[in-house]
């Protein structure tokens, strides 16, 4: 019975369980198929996106910098070229704490404390997976030290980067320019995408200005990173898709400069504070440019401390500036063959008509003196003559005779108060004062009256004119040039990377139009007047002495301070930041001019004593070949190149109202 | 009818093979141990790739195949009606041992969940995954199916006690095996739809119920739980960095040991819980379909030995077991492919790892015990 009842229970259960486990059978086939839907959705569907998100996983692209492209001078020096150094640098993304990150690295001595508010800030200013660099230029110490911490600073590396080297340090700095840190206001201006792997950008100069050029285009690599975002290397088909770009480097420049006459001017100068500036009148060509004091580029090319740029900074004789584009000073007597040119043009003036010069100056109609130099010439004088010896009061009268308007006029277009166009950046228009720009410049109105004492000022390039020395070779260049603008350029070549070099065109502005032939003679003449005794001897007479060609010139001196009425300056009692810096400008050889220059000598007195003999130097290193004697290819043309007196006199004869009958 | 079974039977009797003999004389079913066998194969292949080419990985979890075979081999020898005397003995064992890790691990102000023997460490929760559904079945192998409503209180007890002291070790995988495995018990025994119907609209109020009773931040911790993807960087790492190596392998995955997202470390977990991503990335979509149709049919062989058992005991926990094993591959799949929260439950057979190799070949022992001493419980 119980047997029985067992035996039913048991069927009925069996029948039970396997109606169970067909429904689990069921059950788990559902669940199968859910699965694959599952499967189907990612490995199908979305496969694409998946495959996206694995790639970017595993593949980071890493940027190659592009080599900066060089720069030489015209004879193909080297003057600015790639080091290879290490560098520190920083992916912010894979740093888990930054300011921790940074004080760790001040702990160590790669970074000092005051530099960290810059460092993060960089940091912060880039976008997050860029490789910031935070120490540039690291000793191979420096480098060992941060090895032994490596792993205590998780997306913090060394790379080896290129730098920037400066063969000749200081030496045309202020053309050259330098690179450095890009910084977070470099940052505004630049494409990041294309700098990205770029630590240094040019900053001045040449490296500014051409900073396209000398770029390139950077390239990238593809490369294969673990988990902790550390590059593998694993063989087989995950490296086979990774792509590398190689990078183009920038191209070459071949600069206008020559490194001769520009270490000649430099020496020259030594250490006064001054500027020379050298062209090639017939293409604009910068062939020195010196800023004294200068600094060595290296410096900021390395990653300047705060210190160091401080010190650069704070320096009272200004080393960062640029002396030669942005001094701007009073242009003194070099203003006078301009202001005689304006004159003949507009017939103001009959260059044989004599002034009677006895040291002051008095303006009709004014109790004001105008005072000249103890030195100035005293007795009557032609143009001529109060070109060469440089007569203050001939001027003051000329300048008086001529009128402010009509001065504005015609050095306006000469280049006085206007820019260059110079191919370097920064350069300061200066200043012509005018009647008109009085008004605008001043609020009061008492102050806005145009006194007829300033045009008489302007005889001497005195008043509110300023000139740049950049400007005042530009314009001896456009006077030699006889009228010809050409803008001064510091680069003349950019040569790809594949060597091939394309020679810029010089960029001629437009010329000064409507000077007689005769009157540009006549100028001339009388500034070869300055550099030679004759009659009478010329302001440089000293400084040009045995000179192996016909230098044309012009002595200048520029008041920094006004002596008073009654007063005489003595320069032994003046404080030496306000002697008067000396001029000079001068182009040659006078017949087939190669070089224009302006040599700017800051508080050193008079410019023919002070300006003069260092002009002389660096004509001659130009100019001369290493026997002492004028280069062949600067010849003029048709003559005895060391027989300039006999040129000089030739072509003064062919013309009616030469120097010789001006000199009479 | 009659005439063909005996056909049947004498075509069967001649064409045995000497591997059919040996298989029968071992008391072990042949197309059960293929398909193990088969997966065990084809996840050794996965976990060389997986490990980083890692041979000395893949020779230790030989030996874990060979420790959980020796098991298998063993328990199949085993009399079922031992095992159904031994179980609530074992149970009992289970329960203490576990009571035992809990107090060790409070003392040690620690996660527990090994007992350390000194020769091996032994996991108390592993034994439970077999203690349980024994006892579940061991309670209802006399009592009338489906059970009565009492015996399903008590039947409750016995499941969530055990799997509620795991829980808290806290071992949140091995604890829901271990109640799945009592519930299936349940299950299989023929309860109504009506009684599961009734429990899930409890578990659903307890559920509602709950989720009010919850702090901010501890709600926040369930729904990065349920959602994990919404926490990229802490709990759904895992999950993203897994469903990109499956979406990423596509249908015919990226080749073995070129599945980057496992070979350059982003897959954590490559070799344990996650190796499921592993075949989906290197072998794609046909390697991951290719395992789930092997262990369907494995889990189909077994729930068709547990049909042909004749008792009541040995019906209940060989169908348990069966269901389990694919509860395991489920949970882990699912979980894998972001289909389920992350729970720590082992691929079966396939990630790396003795304990539950031991504990699952050691079930499949049972199982097939269950299945071929079937003509001994009559006499």
């Amino acid at each position: 019975m119980v047997q029985g009842v067992r035996i039913k229970d048991h069927w009925k259960e069996q029948r039970l369980f396997e109606r169970r486990a067909l429904l689990a059978v069921a059950v788990v086939a559902l669940l199968a198929l859910v699965l694959c839907g599952r499967l189907y959705l990612l490995q199908v569907i979305r496969h694409d996106r998946y495959s996206q998100l694995s790639q970017g996983n595993r593949v980071r692209v890493e940027p190659i910098p592009a080599a900066r492209g060089l720069m030489y001078d015209r004879n193909g020096t080297v003057l600015a070229s790639g080091q290879p150094a290490y560098q520190l640098e920083l992916v912010r993304e894979e740093v888990p704490n930054l300011d921790a990150t940074l004080q760790g690295l001040v702990a160590i001595g790669l970074l000092t404390d005051d530099e960290l508010p810059e460092v993060r800030r960089n940091i912060l200013s880039r976008r997050s997976f860029d490789s910031v660099p935070v120490r540039l230029r690291m000793s191979d110490e420096d480098a060992a030290r941060f090895a032994v911490h490596r792993f205590e600073f998780p997306g913090v590396d060394i790379k080896t980067r290129e730098s920037r080297l400066y063969p000749y340090g200081p030496l045309a700095v202020h053309a050259i320019g330098y690179v450095s840190a890009i910084s977070e206001q470099d940052l505004a201006h630049i494409d990041r995408a294309a700098y990205s792997g770029t630590a240094l950008i040019g900053k001045l100069g040449v490296e500014a200005a051409y900073e396209k050029e000398l770029h390139g285009t950077n390239g990238y690599r593809e490369i294969l990173v673990n988990a902790e975002g550390r590059s593998v290397d694993k063989l087989g088909a995950l490296t086979l898709q990774l792509k590398t770009q190689a990078p183009v480097a920038g191209d070459d420049l071949v600069l206008a400069l020559d490194l001769k006459t520009q270490e000649a001017a430099e020496q020259a100068l030594g250490d006064r504070r001054g500027a020379v500036v050298a062209l090639d009148p017939r293409n604009g060509d910068v062939l020195a440019l010196v800023s004294h004091p200068a600094f060595d580029p290296n410096l900021f090319a390395h990653g300047i401390g705060r210190a160091e740029y401080a010190a650069l900074a704070d320096d009272p004789d200004k080393p960062l500036l640029d002396r030669a584009l942005r001094g701007t000073y009073p242009s003194g007597s070099t203003i006078k063959p301009a202001l005689a040119l304006a004159a003949l043009t507009d017939h103001a003036v009959d260059p044989n008509h004599k002034v009677f010069c006895d040291g002051v100056f008095h303006l009709p109609g004014s109790r004001h003196l105008f005072r000249s130099d103890k030195d100035d010439p005293r007795g009557w004088i032609a143009l001529s003559e109060a070109i060469s010896r440089s007569s203050d009061v001939y001027f003051y009268g000329l300048a008086a005779t001529l009128g402010i308007d009509r001065i504005a006029a015609f050095l306006t277009p000469l280049g006085y108060g206007r820019l260059t166009g110079i191919d370097i950046g920064g350069e300061k228009p200066g200043l012509l004062p005018t009647p008109a720009w009085k008004r605008e410049a001043f609020s009061r109105p008492e102050d806005q009256v145009w006194f007829p004492g300033e045009t008489v000022n302007m005889g001497l390039g005195q008043g509110y004119l300023l000139v740049t020395p950049l400007q005042l070779a530009h314009i001896t260049g456009i006077i030699a040039e006889r009228g010809r603008d050409f803008r001064p350029r510091v680069v003349k070549g950019v040569r790809d990377p594949d060597g091939h070099t394309r020679w810029l065109t010089p960029i001629e502005d437009q010329p000064i139009l409507g000077v007689a032939d005769a009157d540009w003679s006549f100028v001339i003449e009388a500034m070869i007047g300055t550099t030679r005794c004759a009659q009478y001897c010329g302001t440089a007479w000293e400084a040009f002495k045995g000179a192996a060609y016909a230098a044309a010139g012009k002595t200048g001196t520029a008041q920094v301070y006004t002596v008073g009425q009654n007063a005489t300056y003595n320069a032994n009692i003046v404080p030496e930041r306000l002697r008067d810096h000396a001029w000079f400008v001068a182009f040659a050889p006078a017949e087939a001019p190669r070089i224009a220059i302006a040599v700017l000598v800051e508080n050193a007195g008079f410019g023919a004593d002070a300006a003069a003999p260092l002009a002389r130097k660096v004509l001659d290193a130009y100019l001369l070949g290493p026997d002492g004697r004028l280069k062949a290819q600067f010849a003029p043309p048709a003559s005895d190149a060391t027989d300039t007196r006999a040129a000089a006199t030739r072509t003064a004869d062919a013309r009616p109202t030469g120097a010789g009958q001006a000199a009479r | 009818m009659i005439h063909e079974e005996l056909t049947d039977a004498s075509r069967a009797r001649r064409t045995l093979t000497g591997t059919a003999r040996m298989l029968l004389a071992l008391k072990l079913d042949g197309p059960l141990l293929i398909g193990l066998a088969l997966i065990a194969v084809y996840g050794l292949v996965v976990l060389y790739s997986a490990s980083g080419q890692r041979l000395g990985m893949v020779l230790r979890q030989v030996g874990h195949l060979a420790m959980g075979a020796a098991a298998m081999l063993a328990l199949a020898q085993v009399n079922p009606n031992f095992l159904r005397r031994i179980s609530p003995w074992l149970y009992a064992a289970g329960i203490a041992l576990l009571l035992i890790v809990a107090g060790i691990g409070y003392i040690g102000k620690g996660a527990q969940r090994w007992l350390d023997l000194g020769v091996f460490r032994f996991q108390p929760s592993e034994l439970m995954k077999l203690a349980v559904p024994m006892m579940c079945a061991w309670y209802l192998r006399e009592r009338p199916l489906p059970p009565s409503l009492p015996s399903l209180a008590l039947l409750a007890l016995l499941i969530v006690v055990p799997a509620g002291l795991v829980v808290m070790q806290p071992d949140l995988g091995t604890g829901t095996l271990i109640m799945a495995a009592g519930a299936l018990v349940v299950i299989l025994a023929g309860l109504q739809f009506r009684v599961m119907g009734a429990l899930a609209a409890l578990a659903a109020l307890g559920g509602w119920a709950g989720w009010h009773l919850l702090h901010g931040y501890q709600r926040d911790r369930v729904l990065t739980f349920m959602n994990p993807e919404s926490d990229p960087l802490g709990a759904g790492y895992h999950i993203i960095q897994s469903t990109i190596a499956i979406g990423s392998g596509g249908v015919f995955g990226k080749g073995w040991m070129n599945g980057s997202q496992a070979q350059l470390d982003f897959l954590p977990e490559s070799s344990t819980d996650f190796i499921y991503a592993v075949i989906g990335e290197e072998f794609g979509m046909l390697g991951q379909v290719l395992l789930i149709l092997l262990y369907v049919f494995v889990v189909g062989r077994a729930i068709y030995l547990a049909t042909q058992t004749q008792d009541t005991f040995s019906r209940l926990l060989a169908g348990s077991l069966a269901v389990t094993f694919f509860a395991y591959v489920f949970i882990n799949t699912g979980m894998v492919s972001g289909l389920l929260p992350v729970v720590g439950v082992p691929l079966p057979l396939v990630s790396y790892g003795g304990s539950s190799m031991v504990t699952l070949l050691a079930g499949f022992g049972m199982l097939m015990s269950l299945y071929s001493h079937r003509r001994l419980i009559g006499s």
